[in-house]
């Protein structure tokens, strides 16, 4: 196994959707149901890995079965593959976390219309095989966890001064010196956040800039 | 009684803004905001399904699923709550169908003004957000309504107004790594800023 051109489009595979094209940044996929949950670190840590479960089983899954699903109704097919793994990983996470279950409240279960993960079955799983399809779901699972996980970091840490229950940076309400930013756990702030690393990384990888 | 209503429909269109405060529908509000014509067919849409679909599952909720639901065929003891999911997707993509056929047959040139993105929205997170909400905050039939209908016109008022001014961007100088989504973003986080005005309101 060592530099075969199979290894090395494997690694492709999982490692382009990381940075060179991104899930969120480039292709503007699924970001509805989990920008929601990042005012917590620990709580984002779990809806990627929600994620990354749902986008991995949902791509090989369909991979398999895809000689035998008829073009007129994949869709369905699909929608009804993604929605019997999300109630699975939303009974799981109900069974083993319930209080997190709580405040990850609906956005487990909108984990069915998130277009990243429709998105990859149609353009990738519907004509790759199973391997391939389970290394592309990988991929872009940890692309997309990547973005949420700064994000969540960024707020958790401004916003509170602290970092899954551990204080960084002690408040002023506790003795300390930092001033809590309350905007960073307000909506707005996970917008400007975003578009600020789309700067950056646009700005790092320059080919990716939109021309007009 | 008209009062909580009211105050529902505030709360749904300004103070709690499914895309603004929720993050509901943003694949869609960033990739069709481009033009207001669009963005006001896509909003008509939205408002159309969400006060369809959120009633209708609310029905299904109380009558089918529910822990219980099922006493009136003498089932008391059956929970079907975890089958929500598929439920409500299924209801909405098949409302999406039947809306459709039904403007063609009566409204065509409704339809027609809506082409495409009737379709598309049955992967529109914030319709099956929405009846997710339902479900959580336990709304009744008639609320339910109120809020599906709310919904809508909050996620409709938002990627208008998103629309008018990303075409006013065009003529904005904006640094190359930001152009597109990066600036689509920004603009996001100010008006999301701006209703955040709207929080103190209690009626």
């Amino acid at each position: 196994m060592s530099n075969t051109p199979t290894t090395n489009k494997c690694r492709g595979i999982l490692i382009n959707p990381v940075f060179d094209s991104n899930p969120i940044t480039i292709q503007v996929l699924g970001i509805c149901s989990a920008l929601a949950v990042t005012t917590s670190l620990k709580s984002t840590l779990i809806m990627c890995m929600a994620v990354i479960a749902v986008l991995t089983l949902s791509n090989t899954t369909v991979s398999i079965i895809r000689h035998h699903i008829p073009a007129s109704i994949r869709i369905i097919v699909q929608m009804t593959i993604i929605a019997s793994l999300v109630i699975v990983v939303d009974q799981f996470i109900k069974a083993y976390a319930f209080e997190m279950s709580k405040t990850l409240s609906v956005f487990v279960g909108l984990i069915i219309t998130n277009c990243i993960i429709m998105g990859r079955a149609e353009a990738f799983a519907m004509h790759n095989p199973p391997g391939l399809s389970l290394l592309d779901g990988l991929g872009h699972g940890i692309g997309y966890s990547v973005v949420l996980i700064i994000v969540a970091t960024i707020r958790e840490l401004l916003g509170t001064g602290r970092l899954l229950g551990y204080t960084l940076m002690p408040s002023v309400f506790e003795g300390g010196w930092y001033y809590p930013n309350s905007m960073m756990v307000l909506a707005p702030s996970a917008f400007f956040i975003i578009g600020l690393l789309i700067w950056a990384l646009r700005t790092w990888k320059s080919h990716q800039v939109e021309r007009d | 009684m008209f009062e909580h209503y009211l105050n529902i429909f505030i709360k749904a269109v300004f103070v709690e803004n499914i895309i603004l405060v929720f993050f509901l529908g943003m694949c869609t509000f960033l990739a069709v905001s481009k033009r207001v014509e669009t963005a006001i067919g896509l909003g008509m849409a939205v408002i159309m399904m969400m006060s369809v679909s959120v009633p209708i599952n609310s029905v299904i909720y109380h009558y089918l699923l529910r822990d219980g639901a099922l006493a009136w065929v003498g089932l008391p003891d059956l929970d079907l709550s975890f089958l929500g999911l598929v439920t409500y997707i299924g209801v909405i993509a098949a409302m999406v169908q039947i809306l459709e056929m039904v403007l063609e047959r009566y409204f065509p040139a409704l339809q027609h003004a809506l082409g495409i993105f009737l379709p598309l929205i049955t992967v529109n997170c914030a319709i099956l957000g929405a009846s997710l909400f339902m479900v959580e905050r336990e709304y009744s039939f008639n609320e339910s309504t109120v809020f599906g209908i709310g919904s809508g016109v909050g996620w409709a008022l938002a990627i208008i107004m998103m629309a008018a001014i990303r075409e006013k961007l065009k003529y904005a100088d904006v640094p190359d790594g930001l152009k597109g989504l990066g600036i689509a973003f920004i603009t996001a986080g100010l008006m999301s800023l701006g209703f955040m005005s709207f929080s103190g309101i209690k009626l």
